[in-house]
């Protein structure tokens, strides 16, 4: 047995964005319960900043911008349009990480809340000048809404792999 | 060597560096991208291959995936329909007496407007062919809502392609491939659809903004529209046909007029692709763009165009001439040597002498549905409809640019056969009469 416990890329990138872009597929099922569509959230959030609060990576990007490609092809928008917002939510974990270290899930949640709005924030201008009109923000507030209520996911990938590589001691 | 022993191995990265020069790498290519996507274009090129083969693979997998869920409402149906038999046979005999009434009614209507088409000598649009298709996959966010059908080019879907449920319009093909085509909706951003209301006939663009019911934009006129009108597409600009229904104004909690989709009332799962062609994908745009100048006629004045030859050699056909009038090829082969012709007969085939040159000239009334050559040439119907009202060739003197000069229409079932062996160069015919 090693004495050195290291952390896998494939373990804490690769299996999170497969994961998550299974249950995009699985809520684009096009059902109606009593009328009403099923929600659209943009579950690779939940992983671009959990992966940005356990550690910095060179390949996360390359991860991100596939799971943004994906969502663009599979949702039919403007390819690039949420690789783009989801690099913008990393970069801002990214940068904040010495503040976000050793803050409690609630303010974690907050972080992960303010980060979605900016990441959603830059989508609605982008859709707004590609397609010279803007989105409806009530419609926005709907997938914000459904988004930000997936910090729990995220929350347990920060608690599996936060501290699971002791080289990043 | 082991990595330790190595001179790199004491290298140390600063860790947040290197994803910090990764993420702006990655930002950078993913602007780039996005600048260079143009996916609600007609262009069928612009929806690109990955989106082609994507949409392809996704297709499946959807369709695997939605399985259930129709399996589940078939069955909620059938029992739906063993529990409720009673009630809704009662119901549909209402339905079906009140929509008796509704049928003699539309029939008297179909055979008034059949008589006032045949007196005002109407053009009206030919018949669409539709193509059903499910649902696999939808999408419904605020900066994307598309479906993905799984019926493709194999049964001539084509982008621009108008979509319907059966209450009403879905939206429009915005990208195909072979077994796939994805639907941009109504409520996308990028969706803008010229519609009416029926009952002031006003004007509006249909915006999308993401949510359930769009918005009516540029509307005009005072009072244009009221709560509970009925919106339908206006066929302005040739991308939709005219009076599909799109659904019912409301008046927005922002104080805007919206529209509630009638597409809404249906079940998603499956739509109807209405094989629809506008002008611009029926024009051939290359043919369109050529301009040819008629070379200047000898002796004639030359202010504006001066089409006619007063008297043009007999044996010296004109191609300029022909270039501007190539519809007027054949009844030139079937005129007489010393007449002059008009360009009044529908879809008129070159004569074997002069077919380079009207191949060579802009030809759009090749095809039915163009606007204005649609009104200078009808399409077969209206000809064979002139041809029995004029069976014999008509003559008519008309005077252009201060050259007199005689134009005769010929019988449109004879052209080809009387070929001339020396035909004349055809003329424009401006002035001439119409076809009555």
């Amino acid at each position: 047995m090693s004495a050195v416990r290291s952390l896998e890329p494939w373990r804490w990138l690769g299996v999170p964005m497969l994961q998550v872009l299974g249950v995009t597929v699985l809520f684009g099922i096009p059902i109606q319960v009593w009328g009403l569509h099923l929600p659209e959230p943009v579950f690779p959030m939940a992983a671009v900043f959990a992966w940005a609060v356990i550690r910095p990576s060179i390949l996360a990007p390359l991860a991100i911008v596939i799971m943004g490609l994906f969502l663009d092809i599979f949702w039919g928008g403007p390819v690039g349009l949420w690789a783009l917002c989801l690099l913008t939510a990393y970069g801002i974990v990214l940068g904040g990480r010495s503040m976000l270290a050793g803050q409690g899930r609630v303010a974690l949640w907050a972080w992960y809340a303010v980060v979605t709005a900016v990441a959603m924030a830059v989508g609605f201008l982008v859709v707004g000048v590609k397609s010279k009109a803007f989105p409806g923000l009530v419609a926005t507030g709907w997938q914000y809404l459904a988004t930000i209520v997936l910090y729990p996911f995220a929350q347990r990938l920060i608690d599996m792999f936060d501290d699971a590589d002791v080289r990043f001691r | 060597m082991s990595l330790r022993d190595s001179p790199l191995g004491e290298l140390k990265v600063p860790l947040t560096w290197t994803a910090a020069i990764a993420l702006i790498v990655a930002v950078v290519a993913v602007i780039a991208i996005l600048v260079s996507d143009r996916r609600e274009t007609f262009r069928s090129q612009a929806y690109g291959a990955t989106r082609g083969v994507a949409d392809q693979v996704l297709i499946p997998v959807g369709d695997a995936l939605s399985a259930p869920g129709r399996w589940t409402g078939a069955g909620i149906d059938t029992v739906k329909g063993y529990f409720f038999a009673i009630s809704e046979n009662q119901r549909l005999k209402v339905e079906l007496k009140e929509m008796r009434q509704w049928r003699d009614v539309a029939l008297a209507l179909r055979n008034e407007n059949g008589r006032y088409r045949t007196l005002l000598g109407l053009k009206t649009d030919p018949p669409i062919p539709m193509v059903a298709a499910r649902v696999v996959l939808d999408s419904r966010g605020p900066f994307a809502s598309t479906r993905l059908a799984n019926a493709g080019t194999e049964k001539g879907i084509k982008v621009g392609n108008p979509v319907m449920s059966e209450t009403g319009l879905v939206g429009r093909i915005v990208g195909v491939t072979d077994g796939a085509s994805r639907v941009l909706l109504t409520t996308d951003t990028a969706s803008k659809i010229p519609v009416m209301i029926d009952r002031t006939n006003a004007r509006a663009i249909l915006t999308g903004d993401g949510g359930p019911n769009p918005k009516l934009e540029y509307l005009r006129g005072q009072d244009p529209v009221k709560e509970g009108d009925r919106v339908m597409t206006s066929g302005d600009g040739g991308v939709m046909p005219r009076g599909l229904p799109v659904g019912t104004a409301v008046k927005g909690l922002d104080g805007r007029w919206r529209v509630v989709l009638a597409a809404d009332k249906s079940p998603i799962d499956f739509v109807r692709v209405l094989l629809f062609e506008d002008f611009t994908q029926l024009v051939n745009e290359r043919q369109l763009e050529e301009k040819h100048v008629p070379p200047p006629t000898e002796g004639a004045e030359t202010v504006g165009v001066v089409p006619v030859a007063a008297t043009p050699a007999a044996g010296a056909p004109k191609p300029g001439a022909a270039a501007v009038t190539p519809g007027a090829a054949k009844p030139a082969a079937a005129a007489g040597p010393t007449a002059t012709t008009t360009t009044t007969t529908a879809k008129a085939k070159p004569a074997a002498g002069e077919a380079m040159a009207a191949k060579s000239a802009s030809t759009p009334s090749a095809k039915p549905k163009s606007g204005t050559s649609a009104a200078k040439t009808p399409d077969k119907t209206d000809a064979k409809a002139a041809t029995t009202k004029t069976t014999t060739a008509k003559t008519t003197t008309t005077k252009t640019a201060g050259i007199k000069t005689t134009a005769t229409k010929p019988d449109a079932t004879k052209p080809a056969a009387k070929p001339k062996p020396k035909p004349k160069p055809p003329t424009d015919d401006a002035s001439a009469e119409p076809p009555h």
